[in-house]
Parts: structure tokens; C-alpha cells; sequence
């Protein structure tokens, strides 16, 4: 069986082609880059839909497939931004139409985890998902992805932008601060705040921006103390999942995943602990649109499928409300 | 004779025997992922700030280990060890009646908690221990003082998420008796405690509004 997917949930587009022999036959991601500020819902919406056909075209050019061959189309149902979900949404439910095979809608927080167990083989993982919407500690439990963890305010994707901006680094924020976070020393205290398994970055990106704005210390010490602290935090939460639900493995995966600081955390918690750590692979850990194929072949083949008066988007989708029977 | 009995996520427990008491101790080793100096503000605040808790809660009605020594420079406290199990480990194996006489105990004590200004931190059912009549809560690592309704809502979420990640199956039910128990000692501060418990449920990220 073949699967084309589209993953719109924020300022991404993507769209993947995959088998069911786990085969990535293409997974083409075109990123919506803002001229200022952070993402615009509408405008990264109208970056997706003059794309779509575009992105759309290469990836059935990159996985050498005739449209024919499609055996489903899957998409991204939420949760995110609803501009741009209904723009993947209604390109999707075009395209299921027009070739007459069956719609499955995805939770893309599912999607994450599934395309992670794809990649790397974990089995039974509890998974860190790091984005720049998402910070969830998660685990199977009783037929669903249960939350042991998450963000009670910002994702930590979202904190690194923002300031990232603030100090005039390279969009998206990750990447520069991790270069210049080499570079840094001293480890300037700043709020650590971590309530049970879960955590909070609002004091944190206030604090770390009063600093930048009193200049007392240099970009590269508070781009380390901003990495060592709000990276403590994620490993001490994943850590404390670890301990509770003694899950034989560790996933990693989202945009942040790409951080060597914090997959070196990872990696040592999940070994301390007897536990396997797994590192999604960057192409597979951002928001693609392979994962969102794979997860609808899942779908699919439990007999599950999204007819077009229920495939409306979900902005709110928490990815502990959706049943995944092949994980029973 | 020292047996290590539990890796938590924060210390080693560590069973052993000194001048014929079976004691514990928690030990906060370093974490060699974080940076030195945070590791050691964290283990240091965190093991100062457990012990005067534990006697707080004491004073409050609720059974906690007994203290015997804290050593600070070290991070480690030794402590009475209880003999029991955590409630986490027995919900499966118990019948309704029993489950739901347990939940309106830990949920008395909760109530005890909060009404003497503790924020225990991190309530879940790992860190409450059921041996013989007692109920022992445990593991104050995380705890504050504090009265704010706004920690005691986020105290008994908790709970709440810990009911719904693992204990699904029951968790209305023990819910339900938790809240009963948490009244009788909380008096008049329960309800905004609990209500505020609904709304820092629904602050998550993607959490459907009504």
C-alpha cells in the first residue's frame, strides 16, 4: 500500500509518500520563512496553498509513483494553527476526491511518535516531543498516548525563538543559540521551574530577556545559561516519567530534537535509568509530511477512515484523545 | 547490609540498617547532565527544604517518614523506612470498597497538607506509601509553602493527571472519593481549591474548553 500525507500544521508544509514495507518514498518539506516576527497564521496558510501543488508535484516526481497507485490520502487534522490545517485539509480532501480513495485524518503529536518508532525501531518508547508548539513527555498507555508531562505555558521551540529575536540570532532560534551556547562560560542563575512532570517556560524567557536587555553578560553566556537550564528542566520531567512509568525506552524527537546539547541529555538519563534512547532523525523529527502518511496507513489498516463531513479541522486535538488500536 | 531498594528520577534509595533500625536513605547524587553549579543548588535546596517539610507535615497530622538525620553538604537525609507498598502499585488488586476508603484517606491528608500551607509538589500516587493502617506520603522533594489557591488547584491536578495517564480505569471513581476525603479537612477552602484544580486542567495546550 502506498500513502501520500500532508502536514500543514504550522509554518511547514509538507508532503511524503510511503509504503507499508515502512518505505519513505519521498518527503519533500517547504518551509514558510516570515519576513518579521514570529510565524503569521494566515500568512504561512498563504505560503502552503501557493506551494501545495508545487510541493504536491515533486514529491510524486521524488517517489517516481503515478497518481493511480495512491492508496490512501492522509492529513494532518490538528492540532495547530487553523488557517494552515484547513489549507492541508482541503487540499487533502481534493485529492482523496479526485482519486477516489478513502481520507484518513491524523493527529500530528501521533504522527511524531509513530514516525519515530518507524525510524529508529523503538517499540514501546516514552517520548519527548520538542517543538516550537509542542513539549509533551508522553507514553503508551490503555489504548492511547497518555500525557505524563507537557507545558503548562510556552513550547520550548517557541521560548528559544523568541529570543532568538530578541537578540537579533538567526530564525528559527535553535540552531544559533546552540553555536553561540558553545561558546558561552558562565551559568547565570534564571528561573527552573518544574512542577511534578510538568514545566514552565514564560518565567524563564522573561528572565533571560531582562538580561539581555540590562547587557551585563555576553549573547553567547546567556544563550548557554538560557540552553543549560531550560535543557535541565526537559531532562529532569523526562527523567521523572522515566522513573514512574519504567518504559524500556527513550524517544526524542521534534524540531528541537536536532539539539546535540539536549540528545546528550537524553541519552545519558535513558542509560542511567536502563532504558534504550532513540534520536529521530532530523528529516523524520520536524514537521514532515512522511510521518502523517505512515500514521494513516496505521489508521487505515484498523479499519479507521475520515469521511469528508467529519474530516473538519481541530486546532485543539490533544494527542491523548485519539484511540490508537495498532499499538494494542 | 545496604541494599539500594528504588532509582527515583531525583535520589537513591537506599535501605540499611543502623543501630538495629531499618532506615532509608535518600541520597540526591549528582546528575551528570546538568551543570555543576545547578545540580548543586538544586540537590542542596531540595534536600534542606524536604526535610523541614516532612516535620511541617508531621505537625499537620500527616504520617511522613521519621527524620534521623539530614546531611546537607552531601544531599542526604536518613529516615525512617516504611514498611509498605506505594498506592501506585496495589489500585489494580484492590476491590471498590477498599480503593475507595484509600482515596478519601489520601485525600483527607491532602486536605491536611494544604490546610497547614503545604504544596507537596508532586502528588501522585508513586509517592504515597499504604502500610498497614497508615497512609504515608512521601518524596517532598518539590514541596512549597504556600496558601495560594492557584498551587493548591496545581497541587491537585497532579492527582487528577496521575488518575488519568495510569489509573484510567478508576479514575472518576477515585476522583470522586479523593475529593470527599479532601473536603472533610479542607472545610470551606475546598471547593475553590478543587474548581481551580479544573481550570489548571484545562490550561494545557489543546485541552477542548467545556
Amino acid at each position: 500500500m502506498i500513502a501520500l500525507g500532508v502536514e500543514s500544521t504550522a509554518d511547514n508544509l509538507g508532503v511524503g509518500i510511503v509504503t507499508d514495507d515502512k518505505e519513505v518514498l519521498a518527503n519533500i518539506i517547504d518551509v514558510h520563512v516570515p519576513e518579521e516576527g514570529g510565524i503569521h497564521p494566515r500568512e504561512a496558510a498563504r505560503h502552503h496553498s501557493e506551494q501545495m501543488g508545487e510541493v504536491i508535484h515533486k514529491a510524486m516526481e521524488r517517489a517516481g509513483v503515478r497518481s493511480r497507485e495512491l492508496d490512501i490520502i492522509a492529513f494532518a487534522q490538528g492540532p495547530g494553527l487553523g488557517p494552515c490545517l484547513r489549507t492541508g485539509a482541503t487540499s487533502a480532501r481534493a485529492l482523496a476526491a479526485y482519486l477516489n480513495v478513502p481520507l484518513v485524518g491524523v493527529n500530528h503529536c501521533v504522527a511524531h511518535i509513530e514516525v519515530g518508532r518507524m525510524a529508529t525501531g523503538a517499540v514501546d518508547p516514552l517520548t519527548l516531543y520538542v517543538s516550537g508548539g509542542n513539549t509533551i513527555v508522553s507514553g503508551y498507555e490503555s489504548g492511547r498516548y497518555r500525557i505524563f508531562g507537557e507545558t503548562l505555558d510556552i513550547a520550548i521551540g517557541n521560548c528559544l525563538d523568541t529570543f532568538a529575536r530578541a537578540a537579533g540570532l538567526e530564525y528559527p532560534g535553535g540552531p544559533d543559540i546552540e553555536r553561540k551556547a558553545l561558546l558561552g562560560k558562565k551559568l547565570i542563575p534564571l528561573p527552573y521551574t518544574v512542577k511534578g512532570m510538568d514545566l514552565s517556560y514564560s518565567g524563564l524567557l522573561t528572565a533571560i530577556t531582562e538580561e539581555l536587555k540590562n547587557q551585563k553578560y555576553s549573547v553567547e553566556d546567556l544563550c548557554f545559561s538560557l540552553q543549560e537550564t531550560a535543557y535541565a528542566m526537559l531532562g529532569e520531567i523526562t527523567e521523572r516519567a522515566l522513573a514512574h512509568t519504567l518504559k524500556p525506552e527513550v524517544l526524542l524527537t521534534g524540531g528541537v530534537a536536532a539539539n546535540k546539547r539536549l540528545s546528550h541529555i537524553v541519552t545519558e538519563i535513558a542509560k542511567e535509568h536502563g532504558s534504550n534512547p532513540y534520536i529521530v532523525p532530523i528529516k523524520l523529527a520536524a514537521d514532515n509530511g512522511a510521518m502523517i502518511a505512515w500514521t494513516g496507513l496505521l489508521t487505515f489498516k484498523s479499519g479507521i477512515r475520515t469521511p469528508i463531513d467529519a474530516s473538519h479541522v481541530n486546532p485543539n486535538w490533544r494527542m491523548d484523545q485519539v484511540d490508537v488500536p495498532w499499538r494494542r | 547490609m545496604e541494599k539500594i531498594i528504588a532509582k527515583g528520577a531525583e535520589a537513591d534509595l537506599i535501605l540499611s540498617d543502623w543501630n538495629g533500625l531499618k532506615i532509608l536513605m535518600k541520597i540526591r547524587k549528582p546528575k551528570t547532565y546538568r551543570h555543576p553549579d545547578l545540580d548543586k543548588y538544586l540537590r542542596r535546596t531540595r534536600t534542606n527544604h524536604e526535610a523541614y517539610i516532612i516535620h511541617k507535615a508531621k505537625e499537620a497530622g500527616v504520617p511522613t517518614p521519621l527524620l534521623y538525620r539530614v546531611d546537607n553538604e552531601n544531599s542526604i537525609i536518613i529516615m525512617e523506612y516504611v514498611d509498605g507498598l506505594k498506592v501506585r502499585d496495589i489500585i489494580d488488586n484492590m476491590d471498590m470498597g477498599a480503593r475507595r476508603e484509600l482515596f478519601i484517606k489520601i485525600g483527607r491528608h491532602a486536605g491536611q497538607l494544604h490546610r497547614s500551607g503545604i504544596i507537596h509538589g508532586d502528588l501522585t500516587t508513586s509517592n504515597i506509601i499504604s502500610a498497614g493502617d497508615r497512609v504515608v506520603f512521601i518524596d517532598f522533594g518539590l514541596s512549597e509553602i504556600s496558601d495560594e489557591v492557584e498551587k493548591r488547584g496545581v497541587d491537585l491536578n497532579l492527582m487528577n493527571r496521575m488518575l488519568t495517564s495510569t489509573h484510567y480505569a478508576y479514575r472518576d471513581e477515585l476522583l470522586e472519593a479523593f475529593s470527599e476525603g479532601y473536603k472533610e479537612t479542607m472545610g470551606s477552602y475546598a471547593d475553590e481549591a478543587l474548581q481551580r484544580m479544573d481550570e489548571v486542567s484545562k490550561r494545557g495546550r489543546y485541552i477542548e474548553k467545556n
